[in-house]
Order: structure tokens, then C-alpha cells, then sequence
């Protein structure tokens, strides 16, 4: 703590911590821890009392679960105090009370007293430790107070089994205190402790009397006192700082120290850890344990990758981050790994090379030293016998001793070559065949057999091919020459070639990897819908990491309820796995298998979260042979989920899109329909409306031509008005079913005869021509319907022409139906419009506007339709539009009277 | 149609209704010019040189408001803006362009030819002058007082700002946007509630009877206008 900080201001950032721990402390329960240096000191009686104490205040105060082995003064301070029942779980035939987590959050007391908080659950309960459950009743608002002994903190544990001769196997992380609101110590003197014990007023299970005898020595005793007190003058010292802090006291702050711990395969490494933590702690520091996976260690065995992913996550249950990275040197990549953090000091294990390779090459820990520079670096020393690495794993596909026989083989081969070429060639010459056979077993069998095969290869050579032959007697010193020549470069080429192999083999393994994930997010890309998304996740995951997969996603919105997508039909989860997955969606934390919570479950289940929220949970089954996932593979494995997660959302999203968008088309089409009505039945209402007020107003006199002129708007604007009500009539019963066709057979000629001279006025001086062959057959029809079709479509075509543009009226049979044309001369109809014309309301768009309503293509539609016929529009070669109409002949026969529409 | 007579572009995209407008107008004694687009509006504005435009927001080219803001950019000529129910937000904008007035379809002659009447007023007497009387209210805005059938009224200055507005524009709609910007400045031109809680209190103060209001009338969903007449 060299550097201090400017002292007028405090570091934003710890203040914001701080202001963020506050926040959190708010909504959360508060938590006070009763610690004790030692069983029987007193620590469930001085819970109780202050229990009381808060019970006089009017706090709810509940015992949730509280242990008194039986000893009266503590039974007694338990009256008045409202008891939960503990949960009985069944245990290898015992009956274990254990916490009843979910009725304290049922009961929600102001306060409950938990007992024992490092204490380890029955498997089968919701977390494995109950300092796990006190979290989840924290959350939830209610304050705890609990007891623990020193002995239990994790970052004590080796410190504690130094002192005692005993590894207590019950750790809490150090957060867990750390983050307790109070911390209360309870002390009695090591002697008193002693009386007491002697006085049997200290509960000892019974098996092991003497073991705990031996654990209440003196030494132990004063020691384990001295570490409770240090711990909880630590704390004292904290919330000092803490308080310093916030007030802006100038004082020595922590000068952002971090401590870097590398570890390594090693067992020693856990060790390694908690004396990391345990430095970081007393700098009031964090700290980061790191690995760095280097082309010599890059095939592990898997005894060592589960260590390693033990090692690191005891790094992070003691509050530290724990961080992975590939480098070509371990010493290199740590150094720079320091600088860039901001670490101050680095902790290493002592070497666990052998001697020889430590003096040629210096160990990682003479590297790191030499290049760490400005850093302090402390070694800790090691337990030899823990310290051998397990050793690296061979690639070969092959069992070892069918290899090493394999190269014996090749050994054999290359010599039945050499006794061949032996004729033609130098001895000295036939190295090379022998160079040959130890390169190839060197590149295709591993390091081991391209040793034997560069030794073997002397031997044979010595004894067939140098004379004397068949003896390893040699008569000529330059082949002793030869033979070391052999066998150096035998063994260095097989080094290098086995070398260049296992690197080749790791980065294939990353590559695949990469390939992996790049493969599963392109699956991802084109999945649109649910069942592809889980089709994608199920088939990458059981490719890369040979695991099945479930996805549990909400079953609709705000509902508690998972519903299961697996791709494989008709599998599905118990109650319990429910329950797991569950937790872990409500939670956003992963659950299950291999994780802290509900171990015991089959599954692991990892929430699927986005930006916006939680959007599911993936689960992923246990391997067959079970056993924990490589720091690589669970990030490889989270990588997948987070990409499930958003490809999940897309889908919600685009689903919530369409929605929208159908809703707004909906809606822009009503809109659009309600404006058309109102536009068209208001214009001819105001010209009504405009002319008649100017003939009844009082004191102007239009002149006659005026007057007439207004009339004729008027009578004119009236009968517009009448056709748009009788076609928007005509439409509604159409649309409501309610036009009855009544078939007859009529002349064709008839009805276009009758459309003409209902069409009357309008006409005008149009020329019309007519095309009807002699000789057509009568139609079935409805007369009156159909000469409602044809007014239609011959008013449009006066319409849509110029005044003189002469009107085709055409009809002849084609098959067995019978067609009818109207044609015009006018503009003629966009060619994307022509089916659009028919729909209701849909206009055209002119320049120069022609009133209309947009009803009368699509009513006739209707009509001709109900005939079971069809209509469609063409344009005309030459420019204008043709309308065409066909209509069934055959119709009528077999259907007649009365038919309705549909 | 005497070379004296004042000159009015319809424009309005129905013939029918273009018709009727020309026939009445002319009777009216206004000279007629017509156009069926918001081009050709903008062309015969320059070239009949219109003393009023009656224009309808439903153009088949240009947008109405559109036309407005165009005419306004070089032209002061009054616009009276004619639209259906469905359309109170484009007429509210039309106004907040610079239209003068607004009519909603189907409307009757007389209404029209008062509109046309207030319209050309304002035009013909654009220096104010200081007495304005209407019914019984008085506004003596040289000396800043107004009194209610003779007797003496005191409003708040904000109230006879507000009033000062209505009065210099009387006869014509003022939206609500109009009169927040020029009575509180354009930083408070959304603050709706303002302006109603003063013209509540206005009312109180020159209205017989401040629920069915006489003088200071409301135009629904647009703003408000003070009787002229």
C-alpha cells in the first residue's frame, strides 16, 4: 500500500459499490452472524437472547431451525418463541431434520433464526449448503441471524488444519460473512471452555470423543480465538474504511491492489488459491486466479481438467474471478495478463518440474519472476507428494502398448528394406531408411514408440548391416558416429514431429470449437420458428458436447408455468427437474446438475437471458459417464446458450412484429374504407347542401341561369347519392348472403338490350357497337342480377373512356361457357391493378378524377360469382380495357329454381 | 361580373361541387376562378390574382396544407380551408400554416359568405382600431380597459393579453397553438391546459353565462373564436 490516493475525493467507483451494496442490503433481509472460535462457546444462547431482545421490540421473530443438543439454559431461552418445524429427509436410513426453506419464505417472519450456517444440507434439498438457503431468505426480504464457527471460513480452512490436525470439510465462502450486516463475536476463554467441557455442557457426538478431546487442546483453542478475533477485527476495520470512505475522510485507502494467483493442474493449486484470497483479503484487495493453457499442457488428462475447473471455481466461491487463457508461454501470458489488470502481486506454487528440466530451461516460476518486473511476486511452497502432475494424456487413438509394438513393427519393415538395398548400397546410406521408419512412427504413433523405434533402429542396424555382422560389436569407429548420429536425430525429430502433432491436435480442437459455434449460430441464422430453433440447439449440443438437450420456455406470457421443447417427442421432465428448471428461469441463475443449486437433479440448467430479459432455460443432460465439464466446454456451452437466447427473442419478436404489422393493415384498410364512404357520400351532400341553401337564402337573386345550374347540381348530385346507397345495399347483402339467384333461361341479347336501356341518358351520343353471333343458346341467369352486372361495367367503360371512344358489346360460347366482353377505348387499367380493381372501395388512380364509389367491379364480382361464374379484366392490345364475363351453360340444368350464394 | 367586383379561386377537385360554388358566388357577386389541383391553384393564384381561395384540404396531387404553406411563403391572401369531420388535424394544421378560416363540409351559403366576409375585413382594415365593441362587451384597448353592458371589468394581464389576441383577430378561429404563442411565447405551444384554465376564467368574468358562452365561442378540436358580429 505504497500509493495513496488523492485524499480529497473519494474513488467514485468504490463509492459506487458501496452505494450499490446499500441498495442491495435495502430490498435484501439483513444478516448477523454470531461466530465463535469453537463448539460451546456459546453462540446459539447469545442468537437466542438477542432473539428475545427483538421478540420485546415487536419484531416477528420465528426459530426456523435452532439446535440445542438438549442442553437445558438453551431450551429454555427457546420458550415464547415460535418454532417452524424442521423438514424430516430421509437419508440412508436415518431421518435428518433439516431447514425447511420453503416454509420460513411461505411464513415470511421479520426475522428468523437459523442455526449452524456452514452447515451441509441432506441430498435431495434445494441447495447443497444451508448458507445458500439463508441467501435465498435474505433475498426475500427477511433478516436472519445465524451462528458459525471459525473454523468453517474457506479461506481459514488450510490455516485451520495446520493449527488442528483436522480438515473441516463444512466451508462457507468468505462472502457469505462478508456480506452479513453484523457480525457478533462470541468469546469464552479457552479454560472456561475447557471446564466446560469437562462439565459435559459441550455437545461431542458421541463416535468421535476423542478426536474432539484432542481438538480441545489449549494450543488449538488460543489459536482458533486468535483467528475469530482477527477476522472480526477485520471486519471492524472494514466498516471503518467503509464509513472513512463514504464521509470523504482523508485517510490511507486501499491503492487498488489485486492479487493474480496462476495455478496449474496441480492439487496444490486449491491450496494455492485460498492463500491468494487469504493475502487479498488482508490488502483489502481482490484477487484473480488464472490459468494458462500452453501448447506443453494442451492434452490434459481428464483428472487434471477437473481439477482445474475445481480450482477455479473455488476461486470464485471465495469471491475471486477466475479467468482462462491460451499463451505459448505460462510465465509470458501471465505477466501481461498482470499488466493489463492492474495486478500488484502475483502468487505462484513452488515448480513441480523435475530438477533437470528446471536447470536446462528455468521454471515457469524463475520465468515469471524474471519477467514480472514491477510486481511483487510470493512463492508458496508445496506438498511434494501432491505435486506431480498427472501427467499429459496421449493422443494416439490407440492403446499405448499396441502402438509401441506397432513401431517395433515399422522398425521390422524398414529392415527387411534394408537387407534388400543392402546389394546396392552403403551401410552408412541405410541410416536414411532407418531416419525414415523413425520420422513416420514419430508422426503417426507419438512420441513413446518413435523413442523405441530411433533406439531399436541402432540396435537392428549394429547388428545386420555393419560388420561383423550379427554381432553389436563394431569394427570400425566412424559407425559408432553413425549410431549417435541415428539416435539423435532420431530422437529429436521424433520430439519435434510428435510436438508439432499435439499442437496441431489442440489447435484443431479449438478450431473445432470456433466451427462449432459458427456452425450452430448459422443454423441459428435461418431458424424462424420455435421447432428449428430446438431442432439447431439439440443437434449442435449433442455434436459438440455429446449431451441431449431440453428448452423450457414460458407458456405464455407472465405465466409461471414451463412448457418443454424437445426434439425428441414425447420425452419429458418429472415434477422435480420441473421444479429445477423453474428455479433456475425465476432465479436467472444456473441450477442443477454441476452447479450449486439442486445438484442432484439430472439435468443442468442454464437460464437463457437476453438484454431485454429471461426469455427460457436450456437444459442439458448428464453425459453418460458423469463428470464436471471443462472450463472450455462450459463456456463453449454458455456461448451456446446465449445465442439460443437471442435467436429465441428474434422468434418472440418477429411473432410480436407480424402481429403488429397484420393489425395495422387491418387497421389502415378500415380507415381507409370509413374515409372512402364519408368522402363519397359527403360530396354530393355538399354540393346538395351548398346549391339549395343559395336558392332559400334571402336578398340575393341568382339569375335564371344560375338558378338552373344549381337545380341541375342538385337533381344531379341526387342521383348520385341514390346509386352509392343502392350499390353500398347491394354490397352489404351480397357480403351477408342474402342475394338469391334465380336462374331461368334467358336470351343473351335480352339482357344486354335491357343493361342499355337502363344505362339510358347516360349513354348519350356514344357509339355502341354489338357482336352477337346468331344462333346462341339460352343461358341460364338471373335476368335482373345480370342486367346489373352489365349496367356496371358499361357505366365504368363511359367512365374510363374519351366521350366519343366508341363501347364494345361482344358475346359467344367458348366450351361450355358462355362469355360476354365489354370493351372501351380508354386508358386501360395499370397492368398491377387488374386484379385489384375488383376488390371493394379500390379505385384507380386518375389525374383528372372521376367520381365513383369503387363498388361497382367488385359487386358485379359478386353477382358473378354467385352465378358460378368468373369475371376478369384485360387491356386491350390497342390500348382500353376489356371486361370479361363467363358464365357456366350447364348451370341451370342441373341446378334449378332457386340457388344461393355459397 | 363587374370589373370591380372581388375575385375568388375555388379550388376543389369534385366538379359538381365547383359548379354550385361558381353559381352561388356569382349571384353573391364575386367574380369566379376555378381549380381542380393544388398545381393549378398555385399557378392561378399568380395569374387571377384572387382576392380570397376557398380550397379544399382533399387534393388529388399536392396535400392542402402543403398548397397553404406554399401560398404563404409569398402570398397574404386570405385562404379559406374547407374539410370533412374526419379531418381535424389537417385543418388545425392548415390553420397553423396561415389559413385563415375553415368551413366543414356540408356547409350552408350564409355560413360561407360570413367566413368570406371576416376574412376580407381583416384584409381591408389592417390598422386596428384601439375601440372594439361587440354586444355588450367593449374593449378599449388604448387604455386597457373593458367593461361588460357599462360596467368596469379588471382581469389579469395574462387574461387581457389573451383577450387583446382574440379581439385583434375577432371573427376569425384562432387554434390553440396561435394564441399559446402569442400570448405565453412558443416554448409553452403544447401547454393546452394554460390556455384553458385562462379562457375559463375570462368567461367567468365577460360571459352572462360562462357555460353556454356568447362571445368567446369554442371550435371543437381547432381553438377558439370571438364573436364579430
Amino acid at each position: 500500500m505504497s500509493e495513496r490516493l488523492s485524499p480529497q475525493r473519494p474513488d467514485p467507483d468504490q463509492l459506487l459499490s458501496r452505494v450499490q451494496a446499500d441498495m442491495r442490503q435495502k430490498a435484501r433481509g439483513r444478516l448477523k452472524i454470531f461466530l465463535g472460535y469453537a463448539a460451546g462457546v456459546g453462540k446459539t444462547y447469545a442468537m437466542l437472547e438477542a432473539a428475545h431482545q427483538r421478540l420485546a421490540a415487536g419484531v416477528d421473530v420465528v426459530a426456523a431451525c435452532v439446535e440445542t443438543h438438549g442442553r437445558a439454559e438453551t431450551e429454555s431461552l427457546l420458550v415464547g418463541l415460535e418454532m417452524l418445524p424442521c423438514k424430516q429427509v430421509e437419508y440412508r436410513g436415518h431421518l435428518l431434520p433439516e431447514l425447511d426453506l420453503d416454509a420460513v419464505l411461505a411464513r415470511r417472519p421479520g426475522l428468523a433464526l437459523i442455526d449452524e450456517l456452514a452447515h451441509t444440507n441432506a441430498p435431495g434439498l434445494r441447495h447443497p449448503k444451508r448458507y445458500q438457503d439463508v441467501e435465498e431468505i435474505l433475498a426475500a426480504g427477511i433478516d436472519v441471524y445465524t451462528t458459525l464457527n471459525i473454523q468453517h471460513v474457506e479461506s481459514l480452512n488450510d490455516v485451520v488444519s495446520q493449527i488442528t490436525d483436522v480438515r473441516v470439510r463444512e466451508t462457507i465462502p468468505d462472502r457469505a460473512i462478508d456480506e452479513a450486516t453484523d457480525l457478533e463475536l462470541v468469546d469464552l476463554p479457552p479454560d472456561e471452555l475447557q471446564n466446560r467441557l469437562q462439565e459435559g455442557k459441550v455437545y461431542v457426538p458421541e463416535q468421535s470423543a476423542y478426536a474432539i478431546r484432542h481438538f480441545f487442546r489449549t494450543g488449538n483453542l488460543t489459536a482458533l480465538r486468535e483467528l475469530a478475533m482477527r477476522r472480526a477485527a477485520q471486519r471492524v476495520d472494514e466498516q471503518m474504511r467503509a464509513y472513512m470512505q463514504v464521509r470523504s475522510i482523508p485517510g490511507p485507502w486501499p491503492a487498488g491492489e489485486h492479487v493474480l494467483v496462476c495455478v496449474s493442474p496441480s492439487p496444490q493449486s486449491e491450496r494455492l488459491v485460498r492463500s491468494g484470497r487469504r493475502l487479498a483479503g488482508e490488502l483489502n484487495a481482490g484477487f484473480t486466479a488464472l490459468y494458462v493453457t500452453s501448447p506443453d499442457q494442451l492434452r490434459l488428462a481428464e483428472a487434471d481438467q477437473d481439477r482445474i475447473a475445481r480450482t477455479l471455481h473455488v476461486a470464485e466461491e471465495l469471491g475471486g474471478h477466475a479467468v482462462t487463457l491460451a499463451g505459448r508461454s505460462v510465465a509470458e501470458t501471465a505477466v501481461d495478463y498482470a499488466r493489463q489488470h492492474n495486478v500488484t502481486k502475483i502468487v505462484v506454487g513452488r515448480s513441480a518440474e523435475p530438477r533437470w528440466r528446471r536447470l536446462l530451461r528455468g521454471s515457469v516460476v524463475d520465468q515469471i519472476v524474471e519477467a514480472a518486473g514491477p510486481f511483487d511476486v510470493y512463492v508458496i511452497g508445496g506438498d511434494d507428494a501432491l505435486n506431480r502432475p498427472a501427467g499429459v494424456e496421449q493422443w494416439r487413438p490407440h492403446p499405448p502398448w499396441q502402438r509401441y509394438l506397432q513401431a517395433v513393427l515399422f522398425v521390422l519393415l524398414g529392415s527387411l528394406l534394408s537387407s534388400v538395398m543392402h546389394r546396392f548400397l552403403a551401410p552408412t546410406n541405410l541410416v536414411m531408411i532407418y531416419l525414415l521408419v523413425v520420422v513416420l512412427a514419430a508422426l503417426y504413433l507419438g512420441r513413446g514408440p518413435a523413442v523405441l523405434a530411433a533406439i531399436l533402429s541402432v540396435l537392428v542396424f549394429d547388428f545386420f548391416f555393419v560388420p561383423p555382422y550379427l554381432t553389436l560389436a563394431v569394427s570400425q569407429v566412424e559407425y559408432v558416429f553413425t549410431f549417435m548420429g541415428l539416435l539423435i536425430v532420431g530422437l529429436l525429430i521424433s520430439n519435434l514431429t510428435a510436438r508439432v502433432q499435439e499442437q496441431f491436435e489442440a489447435t484443431r480442437s479449438r478450431e473445432r470449437d470456433t466451427t462449432a459455434l459458427y456452425a450452430f449460430s448459422r443454423d441459428l441464422a435461418v431458424a424462424a420458428d420455435m421447432e428449428s430453433i430446438v431442432r439447431a440447439v439439440s443437434a449442435n449440443v449433442s455434436q459438440t458436447l455429446g449431451r441431449d438437450v431440453a428448452i423450457l420456455l414460458p407458456a405464455g406470457k407472465g405465466e409461471p408455468a414451463l412448457d418443454l421443447h424437445t426434439p425428441a417427442p414425447g420425452s419429458t421432465l418429472d415434477e422435480h427437474e420441473m421444479a429445477v428448471a423453474t428455479w433456475a428461469f425465476d432465479h436467472g441463475q444456473p441450477a442443477g446438475r454441476g452447479t450449486d443449486t439442486l445438484p442432484a437433479a439430472g439435468l443442468r440448467y442454464l437460464p437463457l437471458i437476453t438484454a431485454r430479459g429471461k426469455v427460457g432455460v436450456l437444459g442439458v443432460w448428464a453425459a453418460e459417464t458423469p463428470r464436471y465439464l471443462t472450463p472450455d466446454q462450459r463456456r463453449l456451452l454458455e456461448a451456446f446458450a446465449s445465442l439460443t437466447a437471442v435467436a429465441i427473442e428474434r422468434v418472440y419478436l418477429v411473432e410480436a412484429a407480424g402481429q403488429v404489422q397484420l393489425l395495422e393493415a387491418a387497421d389502415k384498410l378500415q380507415s381507409a374504407l370509413l374515409n372512402s364512404i364519408s368522402h363519397d357520400l359527403r360530396t354530393p351532400l355538399v354540393s346538395i347542401t351548398g346549391a339549395l341553401s343559395t336558392l332559400l337564402e334571402k336578398g340575393v337573386e341568382p339569375d335564371d341561369e344560375a338558378r338552373r345550374i344549381l337545380l341541375e347540381t342538385a337533381a344531379e348530385e341526387a342521383g348520385r347519392l341514390n346509386r352509392l346507397v343502392g350499390n353500398l345495399l347491394d354490397m352489404t347483402r351480397l357480403e351477408a348472403g342474402a342475394v338469391k339467384v334465380k336462374l331461368e333461361l334467358r336470351d343473351v341479347q335480352d339482357v344486354i338490350g335491357a343493361a342499355l336501356r337502363q344505362v339510358g341518358e347516360r349513354l348519350g351520343e356514344r357509339p355502341v357497337e354489338i357482336d352477337i353471333p346468331a344462333g346462341l343458346p339460352l343461358v341460364p341467369l338471373d335476368f335482373a342480377l345480370m342486367v346489373h352486372v352489365l349496367v356496371n361495367l358499361i357505366d365504368n367503360a363511359l367512365k374510363y373512356s374519351a366521350p366519343a371512344a366508341p363501347i364494345l358489346i361482344r358475346a359467344h360460347t367458348s366450351g361450355d361457357e358462355i362469355v360476354l366482353d365489354v370493351a372501351d377505348h380508354g386508358t386501360g387499367i395499370p397492368s398491377e391493378d387488374l386484379v385489384r380493381v375488383f376488390e371493394k372501395f379500390y379505385r384507380v388512380q386518375r389525374p383528372e378524377s372521376v367520381t365513383g364509389t369503387g363498388l361497382g367491379l367488385s359487386i358485379s364480382k359478386g353477382l358473378v360469382e354467385a352465378h358460378h361464374g368468373q369475371i376478369v379484366a384485360k387491356n386491350r392490345p390497342g390500348g382500353g380495357t376489356i371486361v370479361t364475363v363467363a358464365l357456366p351453360l350447364a348451370g341451370g340444368k342441373e341446378q334449378e329454381g332457386e340457388l344461393e350464394r355459397e | 361580373m363587374s370589373e370591380s367586383s372581388l375575385r375568388v379561386l375555388v379550388v376543389d377537385d369534385e366538379r359538381p361541387i365547383r359548379r354550385f360554388l361558381r353559381a352561388s358566388l356569382t349571384a353573391h357577386g364575386y367574380s369566379v376562378f376555378e381549380a381542380s389541383t393544388g398545381r393549378e391553384a398555385l399557378t392561378a393564384v399568380l395569374s387571377d390574382r384572387p382576392d380570397l381561395i376557398i380550397l379544399d384540404l382533399g387534393l388529388p396531387d399536392i396535400n392542402g396544407i402543403e398548397v397553404v404553406r406554399q401560398l404563404r411563403e409569398w402570398s397574404r391572401v386570405p385562404i379559406l380551408v374547407l374539410s370533412v369531420r374526419e379531418e381535424e388535424s389537417t385543418k388545425v394544421a392548415a390553420l397553423d400554416v396561415g389559413a385563415d378560416d375553415y368551413l366543414t363540409k356540408p356547409f350552408g351559403m350564409a355560413e360561407l359568405m360570413a367566413r368570406i366576409r371576416v376574412a376580407l375585413r381583416h384584409v381591408e382594415q389592417p390598422t386596428e382600431q384601439p375601440l372594439f365593441e361587440v354586444g355588450e362587451l367593449r374593449v378599449d384597448r388604448a387604455r386597457r380597459q373593458v367593461s361588460m353592458a357599462g360596467s368596469a371589468i379588471v382581469l389579469t394581464p395574462t387574461e387581457y393579453d389573451l383577450l387583446r389576441i382574440l379581439v385583434q383577430h375577432a371573427g376569425k378561429v384562432l387554434t390553440h397553438r396561435q394564441l399559446l404563442r402569442q400570448v405565453w411565447g412558443t416554448a409553452y405551444e403544447l401547454e393546452t391546459h394554460l390556455l384553458q384554465v385562462n379562457i375559463s376564467n375570462l368567461r367567468r368574468k365577460i360571459e352572462p353565462d360562462p357555460s353556454r358562452p356568447t362571445y368567446v365561442v369554442t371550435e371543437v378540436g381547432v381553438g377558439y373564436r370571438l364573436r364579430a358580429e
